[in-house]
Parts: C-alpha cells; sequence; structure tokens
C-alpha cells in the first residue's frame, strides 16, 4: 500500500481547503477504500479519518423527513428502518447487501460513494477508463456478465453495485451536502450520480472537497414496498438485477408507483418511463411489458449480459404481482406512497 | 484538523499504543504487533471473515479496518473468547458437533456467532427475519454468510450454532 498522510476531522465546522486536496480521500468506514488501496487502485497521498466526527452519527426525526447522519452505519439504519412504517424497502434493501461484519463498519454516505466492482476498474493491468481516463474499456469487449445495460457508454460499462442507493432512489431521498466553504446545499440523490459519458472517472456530482453530511428521506405513507434481489448465491453477492417497488392500488389501479432498479445501470437506475407508463392503468402483465418495454428502448447490451432483460422482466414482474396482491390483502396500507 | 497523537486501542482487557504506520490494518497489527496469530488471514479483502473479530461487542472484518480507526475501542479476538480458562458454549458446542475440518476459518466463524448471540437478543432484523417460510437454519446461515468455509462444514456449524442460541420459528 502506497504511504499517505493521516488527518482527522472532528466536527465539520474543521472541514477547510486541505481535506479536499487533489487526492485527498475522506475515510469512513473504509470497508470500500481499504480494500482499494491494498490493491493500489486508490492511492491517496491523505486519509481524512472521519472516525471522530461525531456530528453526524445519528438518526433524527423531523415531522417530514428523518434526517440519516452521514456517519450512520448500515446496520443501524436497516435496524431502525425494519421497525418504520414506510422505510421497509430501505431495510430490505440494506439487509440483502453485503455481510453483518461489512454493514457494522460501512456508513450511509460510504455505502452512496462506493466504486463499482467491475472486475477490469479492480485489475490494475486491464484498461479502465474510470481508473485510468483514457486508456480504453476492457469490459465492452470481455466478459460482462455482471455490467449495465441502462446509462452505458463505449467508454464505460460499469454498474453501481449499491442496493441502499436503488431504494435511496426510489424512496426519493436527498443528499445534504457542505463544502470546504461552509456553503451547504441539498440535492436530490436521482440527480447526484453521472451516468459515465465520456468521462467514467466522474461518478457525482460532488464538487471539490464536499462533504456528504446526511440523507434526507421524506416520511412515506406505509404503501406496500418490496426489494427482490437477484444474485448468483442467496447471500453476500451483488445484484444482477434488483427491483425496488412501492405500490399503492386504488379501484384495481395503480394510484401512486415508485421504483428502482439495481445491477443493470451504471448509476442506480430510477425507471422513470416505466413508472409514468404504469400509472393509472391496471396492473395486466400486458402493461408491465409495455412499460418495461419503453425503459428497455434505451438500453444497450453487450453479449455476456444479455440476459439481464429477461431477467429484469421477470423480476419487475413478480414484484409488483406480489405488491398487487399485498394491497389486496391489506386495503390498510393503501395511501400515498411517494409524494415528491 | 489535528496530527497523530500516541492513541491506544483495548485488545482482550490490555490497551496497547497504536502502530506508528498508519497503514497497518487491524489484523496485520494483531499479527506483527501483538503475535495474536488467532485471528486468521484468509482473503485480506473482507471476503472470507477468517479475521472477524468483535469491536464493542460487534463483529467486522479485521482485515478491512486501519488500526488508526479503533482509537479508544475495545476488541475482542478469539484469544479473548474464553473466561477463566472455561471454553465460550459456542467454542463447546463447535468441539461437540465437529462444526470444522482444517480449522482455518474456525476463529472466524466463533466470533461472528458470538456476535450474533447478542444481534439475537437485540431483535437484529436479517434479510429472512420477515420471509413467509422462514426456518431459524435459513436465518442462522444468513447471518453468517459472511464466513466461508472451504471445508465445507456449514451443516455442523448450524447445528453448533443452534445448539447455543435458540431461533424461535415465527
Amino acid at each position: 500500500m502506497q504511504p499517505f498522510t493521516l488527518t482527522h476531522l472532528h466536527n465539520t465546522s474543521e472541514l477547510d481547503s486541505t481535506s479536499g486536496a487533489k487526492n485527498s480521500r475522506f475515510i469512513a468506514g473504509g470497508t470500500n477504500l481499504i480494500d482499494l488501496m491494498k490493491l493500489q487502485v486508490e492511492t491517496p497521498s491523505t486519509l481524512v479519518n472521519l472516525s471522530d466526527w461525531q456530528d453526524e452519527t445519528r438518526i433524527v426525526e423531523h415531522d417530514e423527513h428523518f434526517r440519516i447522519g452521514a456517519m450512520v452505519t448500515n446496520t443501524q439504519l436497516a435496524n431502525f428502518a425494519s421497525t418504520t412504517p414506510g422505510l421497509s424497502l430501505l431495510s430490505q434493501a440494506l439487509l440483502s447487501g453485503a455481510t453483518v461484519q461489512l454493514r457494522n463498519r460501512a456508513t450511509t454516505a460510504g455505502n452512496l460513494l462506493q466504486r463499482t466492482r467491475c472486475y477490469y476498474f479492480y485489475d490494475t493491468a486491464k484498461a479502465c477508463n474510470k481508473r485510468e481516463p483514457g486508456t480504453g474499456c476492457t469490459a465492452v469487449n470481455s466478459e460482462n456478465r455482471i455490467h449495465a445495460i441502462f446509462g452505458t457508454s463505449d467508454k464505460c460499462i460499469a454498474t453501481h453495485p449499491s442496493d441502499m442507493a436503488v431504494a435511496m432512489i426510489a424512496l426519493g431521498a436527498k443528499l445534504a451536502l457542505v463544502a470546504p466553504n461552509g456553503e451547504k446545499r441539498t440535492l436530490p440523490l436521482r440527480h447526484f450520480y453521472c451516468t459515465p459519458g465520456n468521462t467514467p472517472h466522474i461518478e457525482n456530482n460532488l464538487k471539490e472537497g464536499e462533504l456528504i453530511t446526511a440523507v434526507i428521506l421524506p416520511k412515506q405513507a406505509v404503501g406496500s414496498q418490496y426489494y427482490h434481489k437477484v444474485r448468483d448465491r442467496s447471500s453476500y453477492a451483488f445484484a444482477l438485477v434488483s427491483v425496488a417497488a412501492g405500490l399503492v392500488m386504488k379501484d384495481n389501479k395503480v394510484s401512486a408507483l415508485t421504483l428502482g432498479f439495481g445491477g443493470v445501470g451504471t448509476v442506480p437506475w430510477y425507471p422513470e418511463t416505466t413508472i409514468n407508463a404504469l400509472m393509472g392503468t391496471e396492473l395486466t402483465d400486458a402493461n408491465i411489458e409495455k412499460a418495461l418495454d419503453a425503459e428497455l428502448a434505451s438500453a444497450q447490451f453487450y453479449g455476456s449480459n444479455n440476459f439481464k432483460p429477461p431477467l429484469l422482466r421477470n423480476t419487475l414482474h413478480k414484484v409488483l404481482r406480489a405488491l398487487a396482491q399485498h394491497q389486496r390483502t391489506y386495503p390498510q396500507h393503501e395511501g400515498a406512497l411517494y409524494e415528491n | 484538523m489535528s496530527i497523530d497523537t500516541g492513541p491506544t486501542v483495548t485488545i482482550n482487557g490490555t490497551p496497547y499504543a497504536l502502530p506508528t504506520d498508519p497503514r497497518t490494518t487491524l489484523l496485520d497489527f494483531l499479527h506483527q504487533n501483538l503475535a495474536l496469530f488467532g485471528t486468521k488471514k484468509g482473503c485480506d479483502h473482507g471476503q472470507c471473515g477468517a479475521c472477524t473479530v468483535l469491536v464493542d461487542d460487534e463483529r467486522i472484518n479485521a482485515c478491512l479496518v486501519f488500526a488508526f480507526q479503533l482509537t479508544g475501542k475495545s476488541i475482542t479476538t478469539i484469544e479473548g473468547i474464553a473466561k477463566n480458562g472455561e471454553l465460550h458454549p459456542l467454542q463447546r458446542a463447535f468441539v461437540n458437533r465437529d462444526a470444522f475440518q482444517c480449522g482455518y476459518c474456525t476463529s472466524g466463524q466463533i466470533c461472528s456467532s458470538v456476535a450474533l448471540q447478542k444481534e439475537l437478543a437485540d431483535n437484529a432484523p436479517s434479510a429472512v427475519t420477515f420471509s413467509e417460510d422462514y426456518s431459524p437454519r435459513e436465518d442462522i446461515s444468513e447471518r453468517m454468510s459472511g464466513n466461508l468455509c472451504r471445508c465445507g462444514a456449514y451443516p455442523n456449524i448450524v447445528d453448533a450454532i443452534e445448539d447455543v442460541i435458540a431461533l424461535e420459528p415465527q
């Protein structure tokens, strides 16, 4: 591992231009960053240790939203969400990701900022535009079974690996950010990530030195929620395809719907086309097919990942059928699921 | 911002000064500085769980944390699980159930299952907790999925854990 200089952030007010210096990295849980540093995929010259940053370690309930501190661990958040009406989707997504050991260390902001698990990104002997801009994308013409079909470019087809982010996209999360000059802003998570285009190394809209301080989750009416993840083994594997969904049916028609797709996008995928196509309709197989076909019109396939459209189709059918059934069985779950 | 100044960490009840090289992971610190070799290095990338230890009673992978991140924390390794010369009930159950073959993953498996006992007492959910076809064995497997056993001793590992930790059918 390359040597680095270590500094510590104790309070948000200590954030300054040095913490955002070029080739400096914040380290929260470190479960992804340390791995990447061992492999020399990441070689920061400075680490800013957030272990003593106590300002953002809590979940605070407000009238209209929950504020999840950046340093809240995935375990804390999963436990909280599992007992919080309207956040069942988030709990399911978190618990389907990683292992207890990793969730105990991984933080909310760190989860959002984790890097892709593309094999070629990890292999420093292979060309990768995300790791080394301008070197090319090995995945496009090689084994790409785990790679994306939405939001791709000929420069990069790596998927975003987070389950939590897929659920948060579906739930309309926003990020609270603070810049080294103290300037604060909020940004919808749906607008946070960048598709690769010609600059795959730019993965999000964080400004230099900017820090995620919290995730703002709007309070949801209960609705029926489901996160379903399809993967190569039943636990501790990244999604080949995942679907996050919340549904409210009224008079046998979709009155509220939110979705997120994981394992298929270069960013956690918010399938707005599918959602719009299904609103107000009956959830027939034909309507679901038509709505997904409209989304898939923009998809690109690269050989080994050609199985993803049918897998996504089957997964979406399963999830929406289950939620519709749940709505019929538990009418108390009626209500505005998603209001933004 | 402040520069590092002589922090300590407590391991199995004894405080130690942290290593001067910030690149030192907890796992390497245990091996290289303290000669505590019970915690195993398997993959060194957080994929196998052989290095599982407890930090303030929560399980983590010792290979994926720098020692400096644990300033002021209390760490229990496999060497600290037995008390007063008596094996922990889970250690005894692993012996009774022959829940290992080569034994390389066992210290991680035991530390993990000790933490699992507390997680269940705290009603922490797993991915299968609310499953319609819930089974306690499946729940144990899910909660232990961060600990691989290349010998495939999984059925006996689950047996050993079931002997000590009673999960109620939902």
